[in-house]
């Protein structure tokens, strides 16, 4: 483990939080609640466990990473812009007319990524057949899919647990980006999914819970995984919705609203940015 | 005598040739890959396979992956299953990333036989036409199959190739160059033209010959792909015989009829009878029973150009 690299993942998320801020304030539509969740999640792989080369998307080496909760695009667009794969100046035409940053990830627009998502339920699957197919090649290539915990309620992600497990992809690893929250309430109200790591160890996953925003617990997640033989694994990640932020913390109406013109300093001063 | 065979049995041979020739192409069938023939490839190359079980909807999402990694997945099960099922993965999962997946039904169409309307596919057709970067082809017998099977595994993008179930006749031989999105004239005629699909285009060919002897010359245009609509040919048909019948083991909403209707209106406004399943669902019975049931069959070709010819002649 390099401990060493924590702070500057720390600073690396708390950076990608300002621009995420920035670009759904800019756009004024969007999902900021599931963005701010997953981003110490999606942080810890493109900058420090995906093999991926930005200059070269479709290196044939590359690990590939499958946003199943499309709707944290804003997470994935701000991390890819970081890493190099486009401008970051792209970020402010999100959701535009015209711009490659679609309103859900489009492998047809835009660099980096590999999975057209935003349909809930459908990533899992489409990881499993990545998974499947870079097994068949060879290698030891690695296939990251992160999913919301509403998301679970899909019955199409259990066909894909189950799936994952009966064919032993030890090369897949699932996170499962635990807010608790969704666009109606409270995930437990709304149609409870837990217990998620029974449920998963039932249905023949290794199973790690970790806290979602701690890059330490993060990082070792990632690298045990990558041990784990003839089991597909799953990191449940315990997060907090709208996590950085502390008036859209916890709170089910921050899903698919944006900061508005007043909330902007007042969140970029929550990130230590700004009066 | 007419050789019969079924589209199903020239699929699973083809794909094992397939197989053969390149590593790329996978499989995948959710629990039917007896009746679907897609076990001949199981057991040539069982670690390409995939069987998903009764689970339609991650075997789509599954492909789509497999797809993203560089394989030329085909992907299994009955049409109602495939294009009902999974009709959402096909959309969100495949045609909108142009992912690189063949989707390649048996069982379409009535002539499921006994199992019934719950598992008679009759809206297959319309519901893949109306999505975005998808193809769809319907075979009219099993050598045009066995050539279809290796167009669409040499053509980049998603596909929806519906086969049947039953035997039926062979109308092609090997001389045939099946093309994705082209017609083919059959016979020539002057009339009416039959503008037909899959297993009608078989009875349009003796539709054309037995009106030949009450003096009509009606001709025969085989459109095995329905979608892009190869709209020479019909644009052809329409102005050179100005009146259309459509066939199809479908709906007459949507599917083959539908399309056609669409085109003459824009293009062409022509008098047109569409036979099909007249919008309702499918019921038991034995195959060639039902086929006689639902009038897809020669005699209700024939009916249909008459009565087109009776509009035509009022124009």
């Amino acid at each position: 483990m390099h401990r060493e690299l924590i702070p500057t993942l720390e600073e690396k998320a708390r950076n990608l939080r300002v621009s995420i801020i920035k670009t759904l304030h800019r756009s004024q539509s969007g999902h900021t609640g599931g963005s701010l969740s997953a981003i110490d999640l999606i942080t810890a792989l493109y900058f420090h466990t995906l093999r991926h080369r930005p200059a070269e998307p479709a290196w044939d080496g590359r690990d590939r990473f499958v946003l199943c909760k499309g709707h944290a695009a804003p997470a994935q667009y701000v991390a890819l812009a970081e890493a190099g794969y486009f401008p970051k100046e792209d970020l402010m035409m999100l959701r535009r007319l015209g711009s490659h940053l679609q309103g859900h990830p489009d492998s047809k627009q835009t660099p980096g990524v590999d999975v057209c998502t935003g349909s809930l339920g459908q990533g899992l699957s489409q990881a499993c057949g990545i998974a499947l197919g870079l097994r068949l090649d060879g290698g030891d290539r690695r296939v990251y899919a992160l999913m919301g915990d509403g998301e679970l309620q899909e019955g199409q992600v259990w066909e894909a647990a189950m799936s994952a497990a009966h064919f032993r992809l030890d090369n897949l690893c699932a996170i499962v980006d635990a807010n608790g929250l969704q666009i109606d309430g409270e995930v437990a109200k709304i149609m409870g999914v837990e217990p998620l790591g029974d449920k998963f160890r039932a249905f023949g996953w290794h199973v790690i819970e970790i806290d979602g925003h701690d890059l330490g617990q993060i990082l070792a997640a990632y690298a045990h995984a990558a041990t784990v033989k003839m089991k597909p694994t799953m990191i449940i990640a315990r997060t907090v919705k709208g996590k950085g932020v502390s008036f859209f913390e916890n709170k089910a109406a921050y899903h698919g609203v944006t900061p508005s013109d007043e909330e902007l300093p007042r969140a970029l001063y929550c990130l230590g940015c700004g009066e | 005598m007419t050789q019969m065979a079924a589209t199903r049995d020239a699929y699973g041979t083809t794909l094992v040739e397939l197989g053969e020739e390149n590593p790329a192409v996978v499989v995948l069938d959710a629990d039917l890959s007896g009746s679907t023939k897609t076990g001949l490839f199981a057991k040539r190359f069982p670690e390409r396979f995939f069987n998903m079980g009764i689970a339609e909807a991650n075997m789509v999402g599954t492909a789509a992956g497999l797809a993203a990694a560089g394989k030329i997945p085909f992907v299994s099960t009955f049409a109602i299953f495939a294009a009902g099922r999974a009709w959402e993965q096909i959309r969100q999962s495949v045609a909108y990333p142009k992912a690189n997946v063949k989707i390649v039904p048996t069982h379409g169409g009535v002539t499921v036989g006994e199992d019934g309307a719950s598992h008679q596919s009759v809206e297959d057709i319309a519901i893949m036409r109306a999505i975005p970067n998808m193809t769809v082809i319907v075979p009219a017998d099993a050598v045009e199959t066995a050539a279809a099977v290796r167009a669409v595994a040499a053509f980049k993008g998603p596909v929806y190739l519906r086969l049947g179930r039953n035997k039926v006749p062979t109308i092609f031989d090997d001389s045939y160059r099946f093309e994705i999105g082209k017609g083919t004239v059959l016979v020539q005629g002057s009339d009416l033209t039959f503008v037909t699909t899959g297993l009608m285009t078989a009875q349009a060919l003796i539709a054309a010959e037995r009106l030949k002897k009450v003096g009509i010359s009606a001709r025969v245009l085989h459109l095995a792909t329905i979608k892009p609509l190869d709209g020479d040919l019909l644009l052809d048909a329409a102005l050179e015989t100005g009146a259309i019948v459509t066939g199809e083991e479908h709906s007459i909403v949507g599917g083959l009829g539908g399309a056609v209707a669409e085109f003459l209106a824009e293009q062409a406004p022509t008098p047109l009878v569409r036979v099909g399943v007249n919008d309702r669902f499918g019921t038991s019975g034995k195959a060639e029973e039902l086929l006689k049931y639902f009038g897809l069959t020669h005699e209700g070709l024939e009916e249909a150009a008459h009565r087109v010819l009776e509009r035509k002649g009022a124009r």
